[in-house]
């Protein structure tokens, strides 16, 4: 076993623990930060694969602000675990069924049998100066340019559809507006009212 | 690579219609309330214009572009066609309802043309890449879309629904394709078919993956036993909504299964005719029966989708020509039958009520006899009655299934097309032989009278000649696989 299998095995095994403890622990709180655990044994696992870019940019997309943001919203809702939980004991015997099932027929299928380097031989190592993000952004822009133009109108759905679900201006909230803030004039505050001056009584004499 | 202008001419429609929900959805901004009709009628011009100009750039040769990832042939070409017609049919007919519900909004015909642009890239597609794409896009915006109104309860749960089950067919779609891309090397879809064809491979990874490919479409196609989002969107979602996921989503799952299963994977054809037979037999018998049980028409309608699309599922599971061309006359005669059925359901609404249960269409003859009778048709069709438009089609895909040498199967089709043919007769009964229970007078704008009417007259008048759409099919068919 070579270094770059031992540094495989461990953060695979970092990997499955921590997507484990994701759907196991009972706290929403661990779950997301157990979440940015997998992330990072995932781009761990593809800078062994030499995959750079794409290991930094799952550090910096997910770990940096995805699941920031969603670390916030699980703070700011109040989730009841126990109602979520509900059923959990029902759904064990078939899922977990299922789910052994899927992970043998997996192990069989997958195997050195079928992916094993006599079969599919390893890619050629790069020397220390290749760049992989120049390879990465060539190919995007020129090869897989029609679906990297899909995917910009699938952000732009997901922008036009978050803004349509939420923004909802409600006719009773009351808000300011700066403009007409600065423009005020005193009249519009201030009222001079003429009173008749009256005599102060005199009340000790 | 250098791009010429050639390579980027076949995709002119998709270019065009970018452009255009891009300029619309920036005019929208500066209209107001009582100029919406502005972005609708720049809606429906820009389904004209990618119209007319697929129509003038269809040349019949099939032109591979955009490195291999875009196809432009005869089938995509008319199923594109079809698919214009469909949405603005389904825009036509929703417009008073939207109106009506507060849904007459920017958003709602931008997201409409995004979904369309969705289908158009998935009709198109070389490339597994661009499958998914594609159908990402046109997910989303349909997700989106059964949320719009977003007091209802009944709605967010229903795009809850579709969307938690979307992204979970998503998935399986994607590791079937990984498994596919790990044995033959490549996700351009001639390409996989020709590596197939030189030497099959490892048989073993590429049925794991065929079964997870399999599963995926059969979310998307909504067929049982994947079916169980179905009813609850149907129901759930504005009936507009329901009507576009109903019939213009189908044709482009219709050739997204064309795609995958007869252009990529045409060699596995032994082993994924199996499933697709148990999940034809279980769809039609799922479909059927519980469609017989719902007081809901919009419910009632998606069970028998789910028994319509196990039939399509039926001629493709012949795996050849005559069974893929006789699969797509079944789909656009489902989806004519479809705009129309649906589209009843929001002639009959009004403000503050859905028409939706099966009560409501009690006694609609003595309401308007009219529409009575075009409703009458539309059921027929459903049901595979002569002389409609749905009886050739059944009868298209029955003959592809005992040419094929699947007589058995086309006898379970027929028992169950009898057992559905009850609850579409009884819908007959409660609108001749009942009598009506509300009185309100049916005034529906004028152009949906008119469309809707030729949409009731199109099924009987194709149903009695089938031939030229019939032959339309097996041409495009014959010309693109």
């Amino acid at each position: 076993m070579n270094f770059v299998t031992a540094v495989f095995y461990f953060f695979s095994a970092i990997l499955i623990f921590a997507a484990f403890r994701v759907v196991t622990t009972r706290n929403p709180v661990h779950a997301a930060l157990f979440l940015v655990l997998a992330f990072f044994s995932a781009s761990g696992l593809w800078l062994t694969l030499e995959a750079e870019f794409l290991a930094i940019a799952l550090v910096l997309v997910y770990v940096g602000a995805v699941m920031v943001l969603f670390l916030f919203v699980v703070m700011m809702l109040d989730i009841n675990i126990d109602r979520l939980r509900e059923g959990f004991w029902n759904y064990l015997p078939l899922a977990a069924l299922v789910a052994t099932m899927l992970a043998l027929e997996m192990a069989i299928v997958l195997g050195s049998r079928s992916f094993g380097l006599n079969i599919i031989p390893a890619p050629i190592a790069h020397p220390a100066g290749y760049s992989n993000t120049k390879e990465l952004g060539s190919l995007l822009y020129t090869d897989y340019v029609y679906p990297f133009e899909l995917a910009a109108v699938i952000l732009l759905v997901a922008i036009i559809a978050a803004i349509a679900l939420t923004m909802r201006r409600r006719k009773n909230s009351k808000y300011q507006d700066p403009a007409e803030q600065v423009k005020v004039k005193r009249e519009d505050r201030v009222r001079m009212v003429e009173m008749a001056t009256d005599q102060p009584s005199s009340t000790r004499s | 690579m250098n791009f010429a202008l050639s390579d980027l001419m076949p995709l002119l429609p998709e270019v065009f219609l970018l452009a255009a929900v891009c300029g619309i959805l920036i005019l929208d901004l500066f209209l107001g309330e009582d100029q919406r009709y502005i972005t609708y009628i720049l809606t429906l011009a820009t389904l004209a214009g990618c119209g007319w100009l697929t129509f003038s750039t269809a040349t019949g040769v099939t032109v591979y572009t955009m490195h291999g990832m875009f196809v432009d042939d005869l089938l995509s070409d008319s199923l594109k066609l079809i698919l214009y017609f469909t949405v603005a049919i389904s825009l036509v007919y929703s417009r008073e309802y939207i109106r009506l519900r507060g849904m007459f909004q920017g958003e709602y015909f931008t997201l409409i043309l995004f979904a369309t642009l969705g289908m158009m890239v998935m009709i198109s597609a070389n490339h597994f890449l661009t499958l998914y794409m594609g159908l990402e896009l046109l997910s989303l915006s349909l997700y989106a879309l059964v949320a719009l109104q977003r007091d209802s309860a009944i709605a967010s749960e229903a795009a809850m629904k579709y969307f938690v089950l979307g992204a979970l067919a998503s998935g399986m779609l994607l590791y079937g394709m990984s498994m596919v891309y790990g044995t033959t090397d490549s996700l351009e879809i001639p390409r996989i078919a020709l590596v197939l064809q030189a030497d099959i491979g490892n048989r073993m990874v590429l049925i794991f993956g065929l079964v997870f490919i399999v599963a995926g479409l059969a979310f998307k196609l909504g067929v049982a036993p994947f079916h169980m989002w179905l009813p609850d969107v149907y129901h759930g979602a504005p009936t507009a909504v329901t009507l576009f996921i109903g019939t213009a989503t189908k044709i482009a799952a219709f050739a997204f299964t064309i795609r995958i299963l007869a252009q990529g994977l045409q060699m596995l054809s032994p082993d994924w005719q199996q499933m697709l037979a148990i999940m034809a037999v279980l769809s039609m018998a799922v479909g059927n029966i519980a469609a017989i049980a719902q007081a809901n028409f919009k419910r009632m309608l998606a069970y028998s989708t789910i028994s319509h699309m196990g039939f399509l599922l039926l001629g493709l599971l012949a795996a050849d020509s005559a069974g893929y061309s006789a699969s797509m006359f079944y789909v656009l005669a489902y989806v004519l039958t479809g705009l129309g059925s649906f589209g009843m359901i929001m002639l009959l609404s009004r403000q503050g009520f859905e028409a939706d249960r099966l009560e409501d269409l009690k006694g609609l003859n003595q309401r308007n006899p009219w529409y009575a009778f075009i409703l009458l048709l539309l059921m027929f069709s459903l049901a595979g009655l002569p002389p409609t438009i749905g009886f050739y089609a059944k009868l298209a895909v029955l003959q592809a299934v005992v040419h094929a040498g699947y007589t058995w199967l086309a006898v379970v089709a027929v028992i169950f097309s009898l057992i559905g043919a009850f609850y579409y007769l009884r819908i007959v009964r409660l609108m001749y032989f009942e009598k009506p229970t509300d009185m309100h007078p049916i005034m529906p704008p004028a152009d949906m009278q008119v469309l809707l009417s030729a949409n009731g007259l199109a099924v009987l008048g194709l149903g009695m000649l089938p031939q030229p759409l019939m032959a339309l099919c097996a041409y495009a068919m014959e010309r693109s696989l």
